[in-house]
């Protein structure tokens, strides 16, 4: 896969730290697994967090954490658990099938493993719920703040110009769209702030289908946008 | 020239640090408890202390600690020491295990599946390289300006995102980006070995 737009390296920083919001998590993971420059920047910084592991209580008797102890018990009862039965895991058991770049039954090779454990492995089997006319939407979950949601557009259309509070993520799966970032196609992640305002317009002759986690709610610049929001959800 | 920089006292030194590595990979394929043991007694400490310090209650973090060092056994067919250190693996397992808990629901992880091709057996040149960057960015990071050390912090050890970040030090979304970035990609050229430990910035 041709991939031209990657994770911005905060981004990137925030998911291996653990501080993402679970959608917007979930869009990295699905880009990560598809996306070998990016999973290698992962290694990289996976290893500044062993990095703070390794500096926790062996240094500096003034910090807190050197009083840390585990339970003097807590090694017999973890040496008992350890000939136990492992507890049948989904996750697991599907990598122990060894089937290179198996996702879930019936994948059709758009939805990225991360995603297929949420939706399936079918972008044609979403139950897709109609917006508007050529747009489609599915809510993967419900989030707090902000959204985790597909997005499915017919070629033409264009989504309503707006900007973010916070941080928008959108992973390209099927189709492509062109905005004022650049030009998207599968694969691509566009990854904004507060910053940018964009109108992307779907401009292929299929429809583009994205992953798009936020973690605050969107601000729309027009009054159309603004009127719509509370119905759409955005 | 090359800086030399003292080592923090106490710090592990590369040696020791590549002895786990090897000792976790070891483990892995012989399944010897007494190497469980020695693995155990060294992480279980800096587990739960990481995971206190995301804010979980102690006997919590108790618990997850031991989950998470049950996982080590389990899972230790997954760790490729070609890959990572011991310390960075047992971190992912950590920080899994004490998100899962706080969110109630899984933390999207990146598909291992067609990863199994990259665990062939590692070398031991390849054991030590990992373990050396991984000294020299424990290094790296006492060394960040303050401003970026911080979001660094507030990101490991206190899981915050970058909003949350933005609200609690009041500066814009894009500074907190900034910042991280900024030290982010400092630390990967030291781990790269692009930079002098102690170098200009």
């Amino acid at each position: 896969m041709n991939i031209n737009h990657h994770l911005d390296e905060a981004t990137l920083f925030s998911y291996v730290a653990g501080s993402l919001s679970q959608g917007m998590a979930l869009v990295v993971a699905s880009h990560i697994s598809i996306c070998d420059s990016c999973r290698e920047r992962v290694f990289e910084t996976e290893a500044i967090g062993g990095a703070l592991l390794n500096e926790m209580v062996s240094d500096n008797s003034s910090d807190s954490s050197a009083s840390v102890k585990v339970d003097e018990t807590a090694l017999e009862q973890v040496l008992a658990c350890l000939d136990e039965e492992e507890p049948t895991i989904s996750l697991d058991s599907s990598l122990s099938d060894g089937e290179p770049d198996a996702c879930s039954p019936g994948n059709t090779g758009e939805v990225p493993a991360p995603l297929s454990d949420y939706i399936g492995g079918s972008l044609d089997a979403v139950q897709w719920k109609r917006l508007s006319p050529g747009f489609y939407y599915f809510d993967v979950f419900k989030e707090q703040r902000g959204i985790c949601r597909l997005l499915k557009v017919a070629p033409g259309k264009s989504i309503l110009p707006h900007g973010h509070h916070g941080n928008e993520l959108t992973l390209l799966l099927r189709g492509s769209y062109a905005d004022e970032v650049g030009r998207f196609a599968q694969g691509d992640v566009a990854d904004l702030d507060d910053q940018i305002e964009h109108q992307p317009l779907v401009d292929g002759n299929e429809d583009c289908i994205c992953l798009v986690a936020t973690d605050s709610p969107l601000r729309f610049t027009t009054l159309l946008g603004k009127v719509i929001q509370p119905i759409t959800r955005f | 020239m090359v800086n030399v920089v003292p080592i923090r006292k106490n710090s592990m030194t590369a040696n020791q640090s590549k002895a786990w590595s090897a000792m976790l990979a070891e483990m892995a394929v012989t399944k010897d408890k007494s190497l469980y043991i020695q693995l155990y007694q060294h992480f279980a400490p800096k587990v739960k202390a990481y995971i206190i310090r995301l804010g979980v209650m102690e006997a919590t973090a108790e618990e997850l600690t031991q989950e998470a060092m049950l996982n080590m056994w389990r899972k230790s067919h997954l760790f490729q020491p070609n890959k990572s250190a011991a310390s960075t693996w047992l971190f992912t397992l950590a920080r899994n295990q004490s998100i899962d808990w706080m969110r109630k629901q899984k933390y999207p992880e990146y598909s291992l599946d067609n990863m199994q091709d990259r665990l062939e057996e590692a070398s031991d040149a390849d054991i030590g390289e990992q373990t050396v960057q991984s000294e020299r960015i424990a290094q790296a990071i006492s060394q960040l300006p303050e401003n970026q050390a911080q979001v660094i912090y507030m990101s490991f050890y206190e899981g915050r995102s970058h909003s949350e970040i933005a609200d609690r030090l009041m500066i814009p979304l894009g500074s907190v980006k900034s910042r991280i970035r900024l030290a982010a990609e400092k630390l990967k050229l030291t781990l790269r070995g692009e930079i002098s430990l102690g170098g200009e910035q």
